[in-house]
């Protein structure tokens, strides 16, 4: 095998690391530059994103793995110990010289680090928070990173990972027991979940330690999880009720959903065929719905078919929410608490806080309504305003048909 | 017709301190023509603008001030006007500001809005080259925000990248800093700045590598990342080749996948 240049690893090491869709920059402690040594600033709010691949996907963070290698085996993993792909490995100090050389020139927010599992896992762990210390310490670098930390790694250094990262995240990989049996024999449910727990406690200490303390030691503000959707047969009920259960029991940022996609030399065990992204973007809004529009999983799952426990795909799920229980509709947009308005299809947050907002100044109208959102055709079987109403309209056998969108190619991607 | 000039076409303070005058004395908005730097036509006298001994004070509301702050960096000519007017209701009514379904407040807003977007997109897309000045380096960036942000927007790159030296041109002017101080210069061309940088080979590298070409969604980075920015982005020259070669890329990694008869 013929030497790789640092272009060379990075293509094998990048390829190795972009099933991975957590990509967020945002969340860290609002920090900058000014008085140290070295680069690097975090906004608190949203994260930046640097650029776009055509895949639609934002790249806001250097993201690789220290190594392709790995002992382990997972059928959905294109790094599994029984895949021929070509490895390689960056040094501590290649990775951080190369997110200086990015960093400095603008191209990203900060590192996302992972790794296969080489050696043991406290190796592994080691490795990983080597780059991050020297990076933190040797460079005063105060940009992003987020690391992944390795479920059976020791908890002092998993500690140590979460003193030098904004973000930790451990991948609970599928949505149920059995898949994660059969695809993932190596990994184990109640040890990965026992390292969440872990990890929520020391975020939590620490945060409680900043609010006694101004000089208490910085420590990650928050851990996240993906779940790959379709490799097994796991239903959108089981992966809205297991991220749910995540959400409440680890106190999670983000769960992130990743439609299986075919990788290169892939196990057999696996479908093939082109990733469910209708399905994952479901996935998406539904998790909305339970994080910003007050719907709790049970609501969720109430939109999903009974039979096949699956989302609609024709429509999102905050109207087909709607077109089931139409006896909460239509909604008085001058005298409806902010919980119904956020019910209505069309009406986003801040269409709903402008609402809430401009009633408190007058009685709003249609054309009003129209000035805050996006469309107010949408919206008209939902609402009730100073000079509209519906004419029971929610009662009409052909309301899905009137608002959902034009079924122009339910399957957006179909083979 | 009162004439009132401005310094450049992002002075807030100007606006700030002729509005407040003007509205002190009541002057209708339809009598007021705001004018900046060299568009000086001398038609008009220029307004009085000081202040009536024991005239009442002017008070508005924080948010009234943040939306126009961000306001005046837009280049709709007509953004001074529309904040005086806005601002004679306020201080009648300074609830005026909370019904965000008001024409006038949201026709601001949608400014606003757009300020917020060309300020984002700048920090995101800024690209900066490295220049050897001397035993030094320096970076470089070229750089065309759609508004006069550039000034408002130094803040953030001094922050993160307060122990550079770096530069950031644009064609109606330029911030420089060096480390402890942040200068302002002319506008500047494309041509003055490198011509290229060895890591952009290594950046694109990385771009390539981190695409999935079985979940080509082009519409999706379009809207977050328009043409127009793509001049001055490395990493774009390679989007045409990869977008063209997904679906076989993809084919090919399900065909290598089967098993084998």
């Amino acid at each position: 095998m013929s030497r790789l240049d640092m272009a060379g690893k990075l293509e094998i090491l990048a390829d190795a690391a972009k099933y991975d869709a957590s990509c967020a920059s945002s969340g860290a402690q609002k920090r900058d530059s000014r008085g140290g040594k070295g680069i690097g600033s975090t906004t608190a709010s949203s994260g930046i994103c640097h650029s776009y691949t055509p895949d639609g996907r934002c790249i806001s963070l250097l993201k690789i793995l220290l190594t392709n290698s790995c002992i382990f085996d997972c059928h959905y993993c294109i790094n599994r110990k029984s895949s021929n792909v070509r490895r390689a490995r960056f040094t501590a100090k290649e990775v951080v010289d190369l997110t200086l050389s990015f960093y400095k020139r603008n191209y990203i927010e900060g590192l996302f680090l992972s790794s296969g599992i080489i050696g043991s896992p406290d190796y592994t762990m080691e490795q990983i928070v080597e780059v991050a210390r020297s990076l933190r310490l040797d460079h005063d670098f105060r940009g992003y990173i987020h690391l992944k930390t390795i479920p059976d790694a020791d908890p002092m250094l998993v500690e140590a990972a979460g003193r030098f990262a904004d973000r930790v995240s451990i991948n609970v990989e599928l949505p149920t027991v059995p898949g994660l049996t059969k695809l993932a024999p190596e990994k184990s449910a109640p040890r990965i979940e026992g390292a969440m727990g872990q990890m929520r406690l020391a975020i939590e200490d620490s945060k409680d330690a900043r609010r006694r303390y101004r000089h208490a030691p910085r420590f990650a503000t928050g851990q996240s999880t993906q779940m790959i959707v379709g490799a097994d047969d796991g239903t959108d009920r089981d992966i809205v009720g297991r991220a749910a259960h995540l959400y409440d029991r680890f106190g999670l940022r983000r769960v992130y959903y990743s439609a299986f996609s075919p990788i290169p030399d892939a196990s057999v065990v696996l479908p093939l065929k082109r990733p469910p992204l209708q399905r994952e973007n479901r996935l998406y809004q539904a998790d909305w719905l339970m994080r910003f529009y007050t719907f709790t999983p049970e609501d969720v799952a109430q939109t999903t078919d009974p039979v096949t426990g699956m989302l609609p795909l024709d429509i999102d799920p905050k109207l087909a929410w709607a077109l089931k229980f139409r006896e909460h509709f239509p909604v008085d947009v001058n005298r409806a608490p902010k919980e119904a308005l956020l019910r209505v299809p069309g009406l986003g947050t801040k269409a709903v806080n402008g609402i809430l907002s401009a009633r408190r100044v007058r009685r709003l109208r249609l054309e009003d309504v129209g000035r805050l959102t996006v469309s107010v055709k949408k919206l008209l079987p939902f609402i009730v305003c100073e000079d509209w109403r519906p004419v029971r309209l929610t009662d009409r056998a052909d309301l899905k048909a009137l608002v959902a969108p034009k079924p122009v190619q339910l399957d957006l991607f179909g083979a | 017709m009162e004439v009132i000039w401005l310094e450049a076409p992002d002075d807030f303070d100007g606006w700030r301190m002729a509005a407040r005058a003007l509205a002190v004395r009541g002057v209708p908005p339809e009598d007021v023509l705001w004018q900046v730097g060299d568009e000086v036509t001398d038609l008009f006298a220029g307004a009085d603008l000081t202040l009536p001994k024991g005239a009442k004070t002017l008070n508005v509301p924080k948010d009234f001030i943040e939306l126009a702050r961000m306001a005046v960096l837009h280049r709709d000519p007509q953004r001074f006007a529309l904040l005086y007017g806005l601002l004679l209701r306020v201080g009648r009514d300074p609830r005026v500001m909370q019904d965000r379904a008001d024409p006038l407040v949201r026709r601001l807003s949608v400014l606003v809005k757009a300020i917020r977007r060309d300020i984002h997109k700048m920090r995101a897309f800024v690209r900066f080259r490295e220049m050897p000045v001397g035993n030094r380096v320096r970076y470089i960036s070229w750089f065309e925000p759609d508004h006069h942000i550039l000034r408002a927007n130094a803040g953030f790159f001094v922050g993160r990248f307060a122990n550079m030296e770096w530069s950031i041109l644009t064609p109606d002017g330029s911030v420089h800093w060096d480390g402890d101080v942040l200068t302002e210069g002319a506008g500047a061309s494309r041509s003055d700045i490198p011509d290229e940088d060895p890591t952009e080979k290594i950046w694109e590298a990385y771009y390539a590598s981190i695409f999935n070409p079985s979940r080509l969604m082009t519409g999706a980075m379009l809207r977050e990342m328009p043409k127009k920015y793509w001049k001055n982005m490395p990493e774009t020259r390679l989007i045409t080749g990869m977008i063209a070669g997904a679906r076989s890329r993809e084919l090919e990694m399900i065909e290598r996948s089967k098993p084998k008869a």
